[in-house]
């Protein structure tokens, strides 16, 4: 079923359809990526990238260090546009539209797209204040409101239960884990789409890690995830789809069993034996 | 075989430790010159000026006698010139600071615009002072006012408070503003509710170490032409005032030996002014820095 990365990239620039592995008609695509080329400056980052992600699966991004995942992770929600000298080819369509467009602004893009990072990064800030920060910058002032956003969002999240009773309290006094999963909760305060993780448990204990990783599974009910992971273990335990990455180009994109057990492309067999990255 | 002979390592190893204990007494000697030379300072203007420190010399205007000179039209002229200079070169510097670090692209005209910034706070501040004789005492009409000192003593600073908000902003990591921006917030949302606030501690070190500069600083106000002997204090923006420094110059050059005193005194008040505002500056650093 799974085509040779050359020839299929060959085809779909023709037709101008995403790779659609072992499509089930019945799932909703959310991204569908077409020909997408990035560059920083004038290193060519991303290569004619196709890929659909589809709605309320955990779609996982593997690759070596520097194989572009992070980078076209950033793409979909143009995090990358900070970085100055980036420029980008191509579609992005998120629900019908095309998110490379000028037209789409960042502002409502990342609304709908949240992002959790690879540092547990609350702000210093009062527990509350951080869930409530996103609610809050979108006009939300009703109190009432508010408080019951930052409920849900913590018990989304699986912390409500270990801090609901601090809430304001700073969220740098608690564990790592506990901020990541805080990171989480601020994240489902403005009620995304999709959540974009940037290899959310590189910085966590196995323990905290674990606990995300079943925070994942269970979220992936509400949300369409996409998730960057150095750990092949980790996509293989909680993903349903596998994009292996290299050198910019996505050499592999399948149902993660396809890909850990009868993988098509040689290199996604040596990456995922562990002969390399 | 071996690269590295025991002998001659042991041999030189007693050379090394004792150039170690050179180098060591050396910048020993440098800090202790520093220290010596404020503590004789010190303890000269406090023997001079402590006899003359008195409460009617915290309330008295200036006079032609030593006995009756105070300090309170220098004092209160002091703080009114502050009065302006505080929210001038704090808004502005900011501002730019801001401008520069968040919303300025960094191309080659901003670089030389940062750089020439630095470069700003070491001309003398007696180039500002002739500025702002140009352009605010007689361009504007502005006369020897406090408005226009305050606003030369704000050219004067505003480089240093640009350069110190500027840093404090870039201190902030941009984890921070990824956090704040990955939630849909615009780049104006994000400086004011996540930058700033980590910011400010540091910008008020800045700002406030820099007025404390601008507070001790002569040269602008003589060639504006400031007054020294005012028998009524600033009733407004546009009316004439001395300040401390000034005073201080005024005193020391008369030829009175009694007035070395009142300007020692007068140095002790300027010098308590500047100590509490650096001990509110490093307050504010203790306090309020948030760590991440």
């Amino acid at each position: 079923m799974v085509l040779g990365i050359k020839e299929e990239n060959s085809i779909v620039k023709s037709i101008h359809t995403a790779i659609k592995p072992s499509a089930d008609v019945a799932k909703k695509v959310v991204y569908d990526t077409r020909n997408l080329n990035l560059w920083y400056g004038d290193h060519h980052g991303l290569k004619d990238i196709n890929l659909s992600i589809y709605e309320n699966e955990v779609t996982a991004i593997i690759g070596p260090s520097g194989c572009g995942k992070s980078t076209y992770l950033k793409t979909l929600n143009r995090m990358v546009e900070l970085v100055p000298s980036v420029r980008t080819s191509g579609e992005i369509v998120y629900r019908e539209r095309n998110i490379l467009d000028k037209s789409y602004t960042v502002e409502e893009l990342r609304t709908r797209v949240g992002m959790v990072f690879q540092k547990p990064n609350p702000f210093p800030k009062s527990i509350y204040d951080n869930i409530a920060y996103g609610p809050r910058i979108h006009g939300i002032k009703n109190k009432k409101i508010l408080d019951e956003i930052v409920e849900k969002s913590l018990r989304g999240a699986a912390i409500w239960d270990e801090v609901k009773d601090r809430l304001n309290q700073n969220a740098y006094g608690l564990s790592g884990g506990q901020q990541q999963r805080i990171c989480i909760a601020r994240c489902l305060a403005i009620e995304p789409d999709v959540i974009l993780m940037d290899e959310p448990t590189s910085a966590l204990d196995p323990i905290s890690t674990l606990k995300v990783e079943e925070l994942v599974q269970e979220l992936k009910k509400d949300y369409s995830i996409i998730i960057v992971t150095h750990n092949m273990q980790q996509a293989a335990r909680i993903s349903d789809r596998t994009a292996f990455f290299l050198s910019g180009e996505v050499v592999e994109y399948d149902k993660t069993d396809v890909i850990f057990q009868t993988p098509a492309d040689q290199r996604t067999e040596d990456y995922i034996s562990g002969r390399f990255g | 075989m071996r690269y590295i002979d025991d002998t001659v390592v042991m041999k030189r190893m007693t050379k090394r430790i004792t150039f170690n204990k050179v180098w060591k007494s050396l910048f020993f000697l440098a800090t202790t010159f520093a220290l010596v030379t404020l503590a004789i300072l010190l303890y000269r203007i406090i023997t001079q000026g402590f006899d003359y420190l008195t409460i009617d010399f915290l309330t008295n205007f200036a006079s032609r006698f030593a006995d009756k000179a105070g300090v309170k039209a220098a004092l209160i002229g002091s703080l009114w010139l502050m009065a302006v200079v505080a929210p001038v070169s704090i808004i502005i510097g900011v501002g730019t600071a801001i401008y520069l670090e968040e919303y300025a692209k960094k191309n080659r005209l901003n670089d030389f615009i940062r750089m020439n910034i630095s470069n700003l706070a070491g001309v003398p501040s007696i180039v500002f002072g002739l500025l702002g004789l140009t352009i605010f005492v007689r361009m504007l009409g502005l006369g020897k006012s406090v408005l226009a000192a305050g606003l030369t003593m704000s050219l004067l600073i505003l480089p240093v408070i640009i350069v110190a908000a500027q840093e404090a902003i870039r201190a902030v990591p941009n984890e921070q503003r990824e956090a704040s921006y990955g939630m849909g917030a615009t780049k104006w949302q994000t400086i004011l509710h996540v930058v700033l606030p980590a910011a400010i501690p540091g910008i008020l070190t800045g700002s406030i170490l820099a007025m404390s500069r601008a507070i001790g600083e002569t040269a602008p106000l003589v060639v504006i032409g400031i007054p020294v002997i005012l028998q009524f204090l600033p009733n407004g923006l546009l009316s004439q005032f001395t300040a401390l420094p000034m005073q201080i110059y005024d005193w020391a050059k008369r030829p009175q030996e009694a007035f070395q005193y009142v300007a020692a005194a007068g140095i002790l008040v300027l010098m308590t002014v500047l100590l509490l505002m650096n001990s509110i500056a490093i307050f504010i650093r203790n306090k309020f820095q948030k760590r991440y």
